[in-house]
C-alpha cells in the first residue's frame, strides 16, 4: 500500500496517491462505525504475530482512535488535491513521504504500545521534516533546521521517559500499564512520575504547549500550504497521546498517582491559548495568524482534558475535529489569498504605475474584470467561513464546539459535585471567549487587509481542484453543524469510555479471545 | 559498576545537552549524538545491569530472575537505527542550511556584534 518507490512518474504516482488516501477514508469510515457499533468501552484489538498482549505488540482501535484516523484521512484528502495543482511539483518525492507521513499517524492513533509508539512517532517525524523542506528555500530551510532539532531532542526526552516507566514497571504495553499503576510501591511512584512527566514533556512539545511552543508559528508559517494543512493534525497527535495517556494511566482508577499532571495541563493550556491569542493579534503575516491559531487549538483541547470531566472532554474533541478541520481549510486558503500579492506581481504594479497605463488597452480587462468577480468573492466567502469556525461564532461547527466545552464546564455534573463551578472552569470560560474574540479581531484585519484594500491589486488565480479542497472542509464543518446531535452523542460516549478506563484494559488485556479480530487497515 | 555507568551516562549528557546549546550547527550535530549515547545507555540501564547473564532462558533451569531481560536491548537496538537516520537526515539539512545561508550559525546569520 506504501511502495511508492518509482520516480519520473510523477502523474502515475499522484493518482495513485489520491486513490490510496480516498481508500483510506473509506477504512476510516467503516471503522469509526466498526468502533461505534459496539458497547461502551469496547475496543478492537489487532495482535500483531498473534501474541497475546502484555508480550507482543498490539493495535487498538476504539472510538477516540476511530475518530482520529478519520480525521487523518480527511485532511490528507484535501491536502493531496490540494497539492495537485501544482505543489506537487515543487521538490522530489512529495507522494511517498506523504504517505509515510499518514502511515505514521494512523500508526500512532493505533498502537497500544509505548515503544512502538515512538517508532510510529519517528516515522511521521522523519516524513515530516521532508515535507517541511519540500519546495526548498531559505526560510524553510532554516525553520526545518530548527524543527529538526528540537524534534530530536524531544525524541531523546521520549525515550528516558520511556526506558523509566520501563525500569518501574517492566512494560510497555498501555493497558498493562494502567493496570499496573495502581499496585507500584510507594518508593518507586516518584520515578513512574518522573518518567511520565518527561514523557508528557516530548509530547506536549509537539502539541505546542505555552512554553514548549517557540518553533511551531515559524515553522507552519514556512511549511509549503498543502503540507501546513497536514500538519494541523500533527499537533494533534501530541494532544491525542496527552488525553489517551493522561486518562488511561493517571485517570480515576491510579490509586495514589489519580489525576496526576492534570493540573499541569489545565494551566499550561490555558497560557497556550492565551498566548496564541496574543500571536494571532499580533501576526503580520495571514500564515502566521494559522499557525498561531493551531496553538488556540491545542491549549483548548489540553486546557479541558484537564479538567478530567467527561462532559468536557466530550466538548473538547468535538472542539477539536472542527477547529482541525476549520484551521486545516484555512492554511490552504492564506495561499490561494496570497497569491495575489506575490513580489513579482507588486513590481508589476509599481512599475505600471510609474510608467504610465498606456498598455491596458490590449490587457482585455473585460473578461478578466468577470474572473476577478467570482474568484474574489467565492475566497472572500471560503475566508468567512475558516473565520468562523476558527474564532467559533454560530451558525457553525466552532460555535456548537466552544457552547458544548463551556456547557459542561458550567455544569460540573461528576465526581466534583460540590456544587460550585471550580475557579478553573471560570478562568476557562473567560479564556475561551477572549480568545475567540481576539481571533475574530485577528482574522477580520487579515480579511480587511486581503479583500478590501487594494482593489487594483492582481487577482489570484485560482483552479477548481485548489478551491474543491477547501470547500470541503468547509462543508464538513457545516455537516458537522447541522449533523451537531449525532456527532455529539459520538463524542460523549467517546469521552465516556476514555474516562472508564477499565473496559480498555480488559479488552487488550483479555486473552480468552480465541481468534485474532481483524482491526488494522493498515 | 552502577557507579562508573552513571558517571557515564552523567558526563554523556551533560557535554550533549552543553553542544546543543551552542549557536554553531556541528557543536549541535555533535552534541545530539552524545546525548542518544547517554540515552541509549539510560535505557540499557533502566532494564537492570547484569553482567554475564544470558538473554535467553534454558529449559534446565527456567529461572527467570537468573537472566538479563531481552526487551531493553531490542529497545536500544531500535532507538540506535532510528537516531542513527534522523541525525544523518539533519546532517543533510545542515548541509543545505550552510549552502544557502553561507553561514553555520544556527538561525542562519551571524549575529550582530
Amino acid at each position: 500500500m506504501l511502495l511508492l518507490s518509482g520516480e519520473r512518474h510523477r502523474n502515475i504516482m499522484a493518482a495513485v496517491n489520491v486513490a490510496v488516501t480516498f481508500a483510506l477514508a473509506c477504512i476510516a469510515i467503516a471503522l469509526l462505525k466498526m468502533s461505534d457499533a459496539g458497547q461502551t468501552g469496547i475496543s478492537q484489538v489487532y495482535r500483531i504475530g498473534d501474541w497475546p498482549a502484555p508480550f507482543g505488540i498490539v493495535l487498538v482501535l476504539d472510538r477516540l482512535s476511530a475518530l482520529m484516523l478519520l480525521l487523518t484521512s480527511t485532511l490528507a484528502l484535501a491536502a493531496v488535491v490540494f497539492s495537485l495543482a501544482r505543489w506537487h511539483r515543487a521538490g522530489a518525492h512529495f507522494h511517498p513521504l506523504f504517505q509515510f507521513l499518514l502511515m505514521g499517524l494512523n500508526g500512532a492513533f493505533l498502537t497500544g504500545d509505548l515503544f512502538n509508539l515512538f517508532v510510529f512517532f519517528e516515522l511521521l517525524l522523519a516524513a515530516s521534516y521532508g515535507l517541511l523542506l519540500h519546495g526548498s528555500g531559505l526560510a524553510r530551510v532554516k525553520a526545518g533546521l530548527h524543527y529538526i532539532v528540537v524534534n530530536l531532542v524531544a525524541s531523546l526526552l521520549f525515550l528516558i521517559g520511556v526506558s523509566l516507566i520501563y525500569g518501574v514497571t517492566g512494560t510497555l504495553n498501555m493497558a498493562d500499564l494502567a493496570a499496573r499503576v495502581p499496585i507500584i510501591a510507594a518508593e518507586n511512584r516518584g520515578l513512574l512520575e518522573a518518567g511520565a512527566g518527561i514523557l508528557a514533556m516530548a509530547f506536549l512539545l509537539k502539541a505546542g504547549m505555552w512554553p514548549l511552543c517557540f518553533w511551531l508559528p515559524t515553522t507552519y508559517a514556512a511549511a509549503s500550504p498543502p503540507v501546513a494543512s497536514i500538519f494541523a493534525i500533527m499537533t494533534k497527535v501530541g494532544v491525542y497521546i496527552v488525553l489517551r495517556l493522561s486518562l488511561l494511566l493517571f485517570g480515576d482508577g491510579a490509586g495514589a498517582s489519580a489525576g496526576f499532571g492534570s493540573s499541569w495541563l489545565l494551566f499550561g493550556g490555558l497560557a497556550t491559548i492565551v498566548f496564541g491569542a496574543i500571536g494571532t493579534l499580533a501576526s503580520q503575516d495571514t500564515a502566521r495568524l494559522a499557525a498561531f491559531s493551531v496553538l488556540v487549538s491545542s491549549g483548548t483541547v489540553l486546557a479541558a482534558t484537564g479538567m478530567g470531566q467527561t462532559g468536557v472532554t466530550g466538548g473538547a474533541l468535538f472542539y477539536l475535529v472542527s477547529s482541525t478541520l476549520g484551521i486545516s481549510a484555512f492554511f490552504l486558503l492564506v495561499e490561494l489569498i496570497e497569491r495575489g500579492r506575490e513580489p513579482g506581481a507588486d513590481m508589476i504594479a509599481v512599475t505600471r504605475e510609474a510608467y504610465g497605463e498606456d498598455d491596458d488597452a490590449d490587457q482585455g480587462e473585460e473578461e478578466v474584470g468577470m474572473a476577478i468577480v467570482a474568484t474574489m468573492g467565492l475566497l472572500g466567502v471560503a475566508f468567512i467561513g475558516c473565520a468562523l469556525v476558527i474564532a467559533g461564532l454560530p451558525p457553525l461547527s466552532g460555535f456548537i464546539a466552544k457552547f458544548a466545552l463551556l456547557t459542561a464546564v458550567l455544569h460540573p455534573s461528576e465526581i466534583h459535585r460540590t456544587g460550585a463551578i471550580p475557579g478553573s472552569g471560570w478562568a476557562i470560560l473567560v479564556i475561551l471567549i477572549s480568545s475567540g474574540f481576539a481571533t475574530l479581531v485577528a482574522m477580520t484585519r487579515a480579511g480587511i487587509r486581503s479583500f478590501w484594500a487594494s482593489p487594483d491589486r492582481t487577482v489570484p488565480r485560482v483552479r477548481v481542484i485548489e478551491m474543491a479542497p477547501v470547500m470541503f472542509l468547509l462543508i464538513l464543518c457545516a455537516a458537522q453543524t447541522v449533523q451537531a446531535g449525532p456527532v455529539m452523542r459520538f463524542m460523549q460516549a467517546t469521552a465516556q469510555s476514555l474516562h472508564a478506563s477499565g473496559g480498555y484494559i480488559r479488552d487488550v488485556l483479555e486473552t480468552s479471545g480465541h481468534s485474532t479480530r481483524k482491526a488494522g487497515g493498515i | 559498576m552502577e557507579i562508573v555507568l552513571a558517571v557515564g551516562i552523567g558526563a554523556l549528557a551533560g557535554s550533549g545537552v552543553w553542544l546543543i546549546l551552542r549557536p554553531r550547527t556541528f557543536q549541535v550535530i555533535i552534541g545530539l549524538s552524545l546525548l542518544s549515547y547517554a540515552v541509549n545507555l539510560f535505557i540499557v540501564a533502566m532494564g537492570r545491569l547484569r553482567t554475564g547473564a544470558p538473554v535467553l532462558v534454558a529449559p534446565e533451569t527456567g529461572d527467570a530472575s537468573q537472566y538479563a531481560d531481552p526487551l531493553p536491548h531490542a529497545l536500544v537496538l531500535t532507538a540506535i537505527v532510528i537516531s542513527f537516520a534522523t541525525t544523518a537526515l539533519f546532517l543533510v539539512v545542515l548541509l543545505a542550511s550552510r549552502g544557502l545561508a553561507g553561514t553555520d550559525h544556527v538561525d542562519g546569520q551571524e549575529p550582530e556584534t
